[in-house]
């Protein structure tokens, strides 16, 4: 599989990253160098075989439903770029 | 202890051995190191030193050690990866997009050091958010390392991602560092710089606070200059963490005391399909020379078989971009970092994401959300998960075979140039990872440990690869391997 130029400026626009012509053209050479790395995999029998999602046989901890920690808005909101009065400034996203 | 340059050639345990016999003082030993990374800025190793903060840290120690209250890291100087939250610190994973942040938290990892009377010296250069094998990604720019082809005065790379990290350790600019490990990235630079690294069991030290890459591989771990060293660093990292929830149950081992043990009847297999066809003959004549060491110190040499080794490198560089594309969604300039304006949220974000991130996380933030795309998950993600299982089950079988250790070259190659293989295709650079990738995605330790020099004085390390949570068998077998080659340091140039 191979991916074309809209395909590119397709996933940098879901991936939220914008990109220029000359750039979309060059990170199209260099996917399909990888995909096409990649498609070694399919020479692989893989039927029957469960993904692995954990390398560790442990199961997921859970941690009890408690507040342990908060009450320090000025801080949370300390390395925004645009804050105001503890909240977050963003453009505006509803007419 | 006279001069100052004398303190920063101690190892840890010699500078333990010094401070509590008052040889000198933890503020004399951090002024020194403090004195060598000024005299090294040329090396690019640090991104920001915080001399005011060591010399405080410093001047506790002393007050520990007057008062006989020493911990185990009393007043040894460290660097610390840009990747590890330091409270009111610079901590940007050598991104742009993390532009001044100053995280108001500090990772599992590093509270461990510091509360066991370490000192930071400040945060070391690596590749953009951990992606990389030639620490020429960073905003910051790329490392140079200490070490040089003899007769040559060309720059070359300290390997990557935790090439500040390697540089500064075989540098001397620190006792010891903190690092991490997604594919290869602390042996790798280990194994360029003539250090030691090692990355432990998935779920040893906790990933709290330290920039996600990719989640089910990332690991921390330290590099040093003595397998020794490496041992008494990873004691304090690593922890039980109610905050990670990956964080393994299980309680911290004896590393230092595993050091020095005798190594007679272990088993080690050597896995035939890591002689990889042009390998150099001088990776061949190390592996055969450290399979001697082995033998020697009476430990049993075994043939094995991983025969999904070459499946690792591109399943890798489908799993790791896929989770890498979902870590990095946050930076978004809306919490922290980077903003730079657009007409709506949606070109803010845009535009934001697109000048704050470098070439080479741009590249894999596109592959991983094309492998995670409607369509393609099945035939690219799954697929190479289900390939992972296999790649465990190669070292599941080995190990159930009774073999206790795995050694393998650490690299196939010794430091390139800088700028080397900026024309290269991404895979190729990738291959730098291939004999280490594997160890990520079973999730097991790996220790690369100095075993000679190549045919330009340039050094090259061996890799050791464990069963979970078996890293004192390691290091046994590390200081069998360091015994045997000895200790590497690079000529100062700088």
């Amino acid at each position: 599989m191979s991916v074309d130029i809209a395909t590119v400026k397709r996933v940098a626009h879901l991936a939220r990253i914008a990109v220029t012509e000359e750039e979309a053209a060059s990170f199209q050479g260099e996917i399909n160098a990888i995909l096409g790395f990649a498609e070694q995999l399919n020479e692989v029998d893989v039927e029957g075989v469960e993904p692995l999602t954990s390398v560790v046989a442990q199961t997921m901890k859970k941690r009890e439903d408690v507040v342990t920690d908060g009450f320090y808005a000025d801080r949370v909101v300390g390395n925004a770029p645009v804050s105001d009065d503890d909240f977050f400034v963003v453009p505006k996203v509803v007419e | 202890m006279s001069s100052t340059t004398d303190l920063t050639s101690l190892t840890i345990a010699e500078i333990r051995d010094g401070l509590t016999a008052k040889a000198f003082s933890a503020t004399e030993l951090t002024k020194a190191y403090l004195a060598s990374m000024e005299a090294a800025r040329d090396l690019n190793a640090y991104i920001i030193e915080t001399p005011e903060q060591a010399l405080a840290m410093a001047a506790a120690s002393d007050e520990k050690l007057a008062k006989g209250e020493a911990r185990a890291l009393e007043g040894v100087p460290l660097g610390i990866k840009d990747l590890f939250a330091t409270e009111g610190v610079h901590t940007q994973a050598a991104s742009h997009i993390l532009d001044k942040f100053k995280p108001n938290y500090e990772s599992t990892v590093t509270a461990n050091l510091w509360n066991d009377g370490a000192v930071m010296l400040g945060k070391l250069n690596m590749d953009e958010f951990a992606m990389g094998s030639s620490n020429e990604t960073s905003y910051y720019g790329p490392v140079v390392n200490p070490w040089r082809k003899e007769g040559s005065n060309a720059p070359l790379v300290p390997g990557g991602s935790s090439g500040g990290s390697a540089a500064a350790v075989a540098a001397r600019l620190c006792a010891g560092a903190t690092a991490t490990d997604t594919g290869g990235s602390i042996r790798q630079p280990a194994a360029f710089t003539g250090t030691v690294g090692i990355k432990p069991t998935y779920g040893r030290c906790s990933r709290w606070g330290t920039v996600a890459f990719a989640s089910s591989l990332d690991q921390a771990g330290p590099i040093a200059r003595t397998v020794r060293d490496a041992a008494i660093l990873l004691k304090s990292m690593a922890s039980v963490d109610a905050k990670d929830t990956t964080s393994v149950d299980v309680p911290v081992g004896n590393y230092e005391g595993a050091v020095g043990q005798s190594v007679k009847g272990l088993r080690i297999g050597i896995p035939r399909e890591y002689r990889l066809d042009g390998m150099s003959a001088e990776i061949e004549a190390l592996w055969q020379q450290g399979i001697a060491w082995l033998k020697e110190a009476g430990a049993e040499i075994v043939d094995i078989s991983l025969p999904h080794t070459k499946y690792a490198l591109p399943a890798y560089y489908i799993v790791a971009p896929a989770e890498a594309s979902s870590n990095l969604a946050r930076y978004d300039g809306v919490r922290y970092g980077l903003r730079v304006p657009g007409e709506d949220i949606a070109s803010m974000y845009e535009n934001t994401r697109s000048a704050g991130f470098g070439r080479e996380v741009k590249r894999r933030i596109l592959i991983g959300t094309y492998v995670l795309s409607a369509g393609y998950y099945d035939a690219y993600y799954v697929r190479a998960q289900r390939i992972r299982t296999l790649i465990k089950r190669d070292f599941d079988l080995a190990f159930a075979a009774g073999v206790d250790a795995v050694l393998t070259p650490a690299t196939p190659s010794a430091a390139f140039g800088l700028e080397e293989m900026a024309l290269a295709s991404p895979v190729e650079m990738y291959l730098n990872d291939v004999f280490t990738v594997t160890v990520n995605m079973a999730g097991l330790p790996g220790l690369a440990v100095p075993a000679g020099l190549d045919k330009s004085k340039l050094p090259l390390g061996l890799q050791l690869i464990g069963r979970p949570f078996e890293e004192e068998t390691l290091f046994r077998l590390g200081q069998v391997i360091e015994d045997a080659a000895g200790t590497f340091t690079p000529s100062k140039w700088w």
